[in-house]
This record gives structure tokens, C-alpha cells and sequence, in this order.
């Protein structure tokens, strides 16, 4: 009889546009993974469900369980087996292992390096080690899928600099104040992109924002939104070296922040540094303000600079993080086939189901 | 075979370690990751133990603590800073502090023990037998490593404004410590260089005070101006009129005349204390 075979199947953004993506998902993983269980000769399996990837690990006996597991996709998807062959993708052996390997590094995601899909992959495999769907061969590359991306983060810059505006903005202040717990924040204005910028300063943990603008109603709007106190917008000079991040984000067709009034903030708190992060166009903040000693200023120029400079420095490094990714999958590749080898389901035996091959996980 | 290693293998020894440390770290910038800090705080810790072997080695043949010359004052100021990098380093969680920190120990170390005339003359018993003068002799050293530690910290706080001010924070730059991280540490470590030499200078003091003819006036002009200059530099700072960059600088100037504060100490050296000379041939 032949050996089992380790294969993933599924979709991503390298093949299916939004439109599609939106059909693909799964609203939730209970109804397929019961479908799964179900299928006869597969041994073992995971789903990865994300808003840009559909993916099926599994562990079965011949090529007809890869087929069962997209019969049971389409049919709960309620789509025909054409339309999702179209965008799919089907890998094998080895090179479903380096591409476990590469999403779980971030490699094959949308936003190169980001952070996001590691923990995704490990809650993926997380519940399929509890409903008891992985064994011996799942087991082992999903937890070296973990130990490789960790490898590939730490020894390489694919994970380095944020890519969009309002994270580096948030970085800028790290570098600055180092845990911002301790900073408090003030946004100039309503804008989309200021509101934007400001959330991520609350999910990284800024606890203590205010916002300010001239229009009160959509002020109090924006403040309750991220559950920041308002402020007057004439206040701001007064009020300024109270502050330690500014983000400016007005429509005001002049400076809304001159040079005297934030020097006159520093002298109340020569100490403490200033992040001043103009988001406005034209911009809010004095220019010359930046000469000010203790006074960092970037405007929507120097973040998009940064930004597309992290995106290139980590588009520098795919090559090396392929080259490492490859090698941990070749090794990977040629225990796992020992396992697969011992699988080997025997003439008469009975075939051993997800529950047994769990039992004999070795992690 | 060990037991046969000369106080100076050992301390070579060491600064390959150093070196090591500083390598690691390099190696890993260069190639754009993290450096490890694991594998840089054992660096520097296995540096550190030849270090102490090789300084007990020479404070056992000298008959007390070796500060006999300049290259055991260098080896010894090396020392220091590296004890308070390894006890309070952790606490900076900053794999670059730490490479920087071996950097520090490894220029310190080969620069001593590449200039064999700083150890051409080995005093044995400087100290006199008297505790209190080694007390106080060791505790101005070991403030000096912490400035050194200081000037390492203002040279990262100076770096860093730099990558902030010019827009640029890829390379190196991703890896420093925050701005504001690098303050505390600096205004910390001058506190604790400052009230080091201070009880350095008190338990000198008294010693002083019993026999003025035994300490020259150069040295007691050199030292009490360095006491005067890092105290004045710790009271502007908490007053708020010494900060950020100015600060930074102010650090650094200060180690480079603290340093070369110790020619006037070492010139100063009365020949006819309770000491012996001995020259070594290299």
C-alpha cells in the first residue's frame, strides 16, 4: 500500500481577489472540521482560516483525501468544484512543509513580516490539537513551523519597521518614550487619518488621550470613539506642555502650532521630550519647530519615507529567509518522511483515525 | 595547566571575550537581526571571570588591590564597568547596550595590555598596609567605571537623538534603547558615580587629613576637581539645566578628562611611601 501524504489545499490573496476572498472564508471552523472528520482516510488535519488565506493541512492516506477535503469545502461553501479550482493552490510532501514554513514566518502574507499571521497559525493549530485532529506528522511541523518563524524574525529584518503611517508614527514615539503607558497624547483635529493614528497609539497601550477640534459635536464623536477626554481646541497652546505626542491632523489652511508656542510649552517641561507628528496637509506645525531642542517633528513626508523604507528593507531580506526557510524544510521534510513511513497503513490493520495518531504525537 | 597562566594571559583572555561580545553584536547588525542578548551578556560574563582571576592573581602578587600603574588602573576601571553592566545591565533589556558595554571592556582591556611600558613597572604594597587608603583607592576606581558606563550610555543617548533628528532609524538605530530609557540610565549612573566618589574621597580624606605630606597637590587638585565637575554636572542635571544633548556631551567630556585626570594621579606618586618597584621585563 502506498505511504501517506502530508498536502495543504486551499486559497490566498496570491490567488484570489477581495471579491472572492469574502467567499471563501469561513464564518466559522466547528462545521468544517466536523466535515473533516468524517472523511474517509484522512489522518490527520488543520484549518487556517484568515481574512486573506483558506488553507487545509492534512495527513491521508492517498490523493483521494485531498479531493474529499475540497469536496467538503465546496460543499459547505456552497461552491462548485470549478470555481474554487480557479483560485486554489495544491502543494505536496515537502513543499507543503516550506509553505507552512513562509506563512507562518509572514513571508507569504499580504504585508510582508507581519506579526499577525504567526499567532493565527498557532490558534489554527492550537484547536485542531483540541478537537484531536493532528498526530505525529502535523504535530511536528506546525510546532517547527513556530520554532522557524521565530528563527527567521529574530535573525533577519523581515519583521523589522512598520509599513503603514500610523504604525511608524507609534514606533516613533517608542523610540522616543519607550513604553507609552506613561505618555499622554493629544490629536489636533477630526480627520480620518488623525483618528486612525491615534487608535493605534490606544492599542499599544497610550492611556491617556484627548482630543481637540473646532467642530465640538464630532470632537466629543472621535474622543468617545477611543475613549479620550476633549479639549478646546483654543486651548492647545496652554495646554501643549501637558503633552508628550501631538498628532496634527487638521484641515486649518494655516499653522495651527507655531514655533513660540511650543517653545514656550518646552520651557514648562525641558525634561520631557516632545513627539510633535504632523499629519496635515497643509501641514499644522511650524516647520522651524523642529530646532527646537527636545522637540521631534515628522510630517506625512518623513513617515511615508520610513514606511517605504521598512517595506524595501524587508523586501531585501526574502531571499535570505527563503534560503533559511528552505534548508529548515528540507530537514523537516526528511523526518517527517519517517514518520509518514511508519504510518504506512499494514495489509489487515485497521486504520488508525486523528485520535490515535494524536496519541502517538511526539512533540 | 591553568594554574600556570601569568596574570596577563588571563586578562588577554578576557579582552578576546570582549572582543568577542562586540563581535557578536557586529556581526548581527550587519546582517540586519537582533544581536542576541543571551549570547553577548556570556560573552562578557565569561570575560569577566578571567578578568577577576587575572586582577586577583596580580592583587595577590602586588599585596593588595592592583592599582599600581596604568595598566592596572585601565584593567581595573574595565573591571568596574563590567561588574555594574552585569548587575544592573539585565534590567536595560538592550542587546546593544551589552555590545557596546563589550566594546568598552575590550578597548579598555587591549589598549592596556597593548602598551607594555603602562606595566613596566610593578609597585607591590602601595597601600601601605593601610585598609582604608586601598578602600578608598578601590572605590575611586570603580567610580570611574561607572562614568565609563555613563559615557557608553550618553554616547547611545547621542546616537539616538541623531537617528531621531536626522529621520533616520533603520540599521543600528532600530536596536537603541528610547530616548528617555537612555536619560534615566544616564541621570542614575551619575548618581551612583557621584556618591561612589564621594565616600572614595571621604575615606581619602581622612587619611589625608592625618599626614598631608603623603598625597601631592596635583593629585588632590586632579581628583577633587573631577568630584567637583560630576557633581556639578548630577545637580544641574536634576535642576533641569543641564539636559538632552548638552547632557550627553558633558558625560563623555567628563570621562575623557577623568581619564586623564589619573596621569596627574599617576605622576604624582610619592617614591618614597611604603612601596616597592619592581621593574618587569615585558
Amino acid at each position: 500500500m502506498s505511504e501517506p501524504r502530508l498536502f495543504v489545499i486551499g486559497a490566498s490573496h496570491n490567488q484570489a481577489p477581495l471579491e472572492v476572498r469574502e467567499r471563501l472564508a469561513l464564518v466559522s471552523e466547528e462545521g468544517i472540521r466536523a466535515d473533516l472528520a468524517a472523511v474517509p482516510g484522512l489522518r490527520e488535519f488543520a484549518v487556517l482560516n484568515t481574512c486573506n488565506r483558506v488553507e487545509f493541512y492534512g495527513v491521508g492516506d492517498d490523493g483521494g483525501a485531498e479531493a474529499s477535503v475540497q469536496a467538503a469545502y465546496c460543499a459547505r461553501q456552497r461552491l462548485s468544484a470549478g470555481e474554487f479550482e480557479r483560485f486554489r493552490f495544491r502543494l505536496s510532501g515537502r513543499d507543503a512543509v516550506l509553505h507552512l514554513l513562509e506563512v507562518a514566518s509572514g513571508l507569504d502574507s499580504q504585508l510582508l513580516g507581519e506579526n499577525e499571521i504567526f499567532g493565527q497559525v498557532k490558534e489554527a493549530y492550537a484547536a485542531a490539537q483540541s478537537c484531536g485532529s493532528t498526530g505525529a506528522v502535523l504535530n511536528r511541523v506546525f510546532q517547527k513551523s513556530f520554532q522557524a518563524a521565530k528563527h527567521v524574525r529574530t535573525h533577519t529584518g523581515i519583521s523589522s519597521g512598520r509599513v503603514s503611517v500610523a504604525n511608524v508614527a507609534v514606533d516613533l514615539a517608542c523610540n522616543i518614550f519607550g513604553s507609552l503607558a506613561n505618555s499622554r497624547v493629544l490629536v489636533l483635529g477630526t480627520g480620518e487619518i488623525g483618528g486612525g493614528t491615534a487608535k493605534a497609539f490606544r492599542s499599544r497601550g497610550a492611556a491617556d488621550l484627548a482630543v481637540a477640534g473646532r467642530r465640538i459635536e464630532r470632537v466629543a464623536e472621535v474622543a468617545s470613539g477611543l475613549g479620550a477626554e476633549t479639549m478646546h481646541f483654543d486651548e492647545r497652546d496652554s495646554r501643549l506642555a501637558d503633552y508628550d505626542i501631538v498628532v496634527c491632523s487638521t484641515s486649518a489652511p494655516g499653522f495651527v502650532l507655531s514655533t513660540h508656542a511650543i517653545a514656550a510649552a518646552m520651557r514648562r517641561r525641558p525634561a520631557r521630550p516632545l513627539l510633535l507628528i504632523d499629519l496635515a496637509l497643509p501641514r499644522d506645525v511650524e516647520s522651524s519647530a523642529a530646532d527646537l531642542q527636545n522637540v521631534f517633528l515628522y510630517n506625512l513626508d518623513d513617515l511615508a519615507k520610513i514606511a517605504e523604507q521598512n517595506r524595501s528593507a524587508r523586501e531585501a531580506e526574502i531571499d535570505r529567509c527563503r534560503a533559511m526557510l528552505a534548508q529548515r524544510a528540507d530537514g523537516l521534510w526528511r523526518r517527517v518522511q519517517h514518520h509518514l513511513l511508519a504510518a504506512r497503513p499494514r495489509a489487515g490493520a485497521p486504520r488508525r483515525g486523528p485520535d490515535a495518531a494524536g496519541q502517538a504525537a511526539s512533540p | 595547566m591553568l594554574a600556570d597562566l601569568s596574570d596577563r594571559q588571563w586578562l588577554w583572555g578576557a579582552a578576546g571575550l570582549y572582543v568577542a561580545g562586540v563581535l557578536l553584536g557586529t556581526v548581527s547588525l550587519l546582517r540586519g537581526g537582533r544581536p542576541s542578548g543571551a549570547a553577548i551578556y556570556g560573552a562578557i560574563l565569561a570575560g569577566y571571570v578571567l578578568q577577576f582571576i587575572g586582577l586577583g592573581l596580580r592583587g595577590h602578587s602586588t599585596g593588595g588591590c592592583p592599582l599600581g600603574n596604568r595598566f592596572e588602573i585601565f584593567q581595573f576601571t574595565a573591571w568596574s564597568a563590567i561588574t555594574l553592566y552585569l548587575v544592573v545591565g539585565v534590567t536595560f533589556r538592550s542587546s546593544v547596550f551589552g555590545a557596546f558595554t563589550s566594546c568598552l571592556g575590550a578597548a579598555l582591556t587591549l589598549l592596556s595590555l597593548s602598551i607594555p611600558p603602562w606595566d613596566a613597572i610593578r609597585r607591590t604594597h602601595i597601600f601601605g598596609g593601610n585598609p582604608w587608603i586601598e578602600l578608598h583607592a578601590a572605590l575611586a576606581m570603580f567610580s570611574y567605571g561607572v562614568f565609563g558606563l555613563l559615557a557608553l550610555a550618553s554616547g547611545l543617548f547621542l546616537l539616538r537623538h541623531y537617528s531621531l533628528k536626522s529621520k533616520n532609524l533603520g540599521g543600528l538605530f532600530f536596536f537603541l534603547p528610547s530616548i528617555m530609557d537612555l536619560d534615566h540610565i544616564e541621570v542614575r549612573l551619575l548618581g551612583a558615580g557621584v556618591a561612589i566618589l564621594t565616600a572614595a574621597l571621604a575615606f581619602g580624606w581622612v587619611y589625608w587629613s592625618r599626614d598631608t605630606a603623603t598625597v601631592g597637590y596635583l593629585k588632590l587638585a586632579a581628583t577633587v576637581a573631577v568630584w567637583v565637575a560630576y557633581a556639578a554636572a548630577f545637580g544641574l542635571r536634576i535642576d533641569g539645566r543641564l539636559l538632552a544633548k548638552r547632557f550627553a556631551w558633558t558625560c563623555l567630556a567628563l570621562f575623557v578628562a577623568a581619564l586623564l585626570s589619573l596621569e596627574a594621579v599617576e605622576g604624582s606618586r610619592h617614591p618614597g611611601a611604603a612601596q616597592a618597584s619592581e621593574r618587569v621585563s615585558q
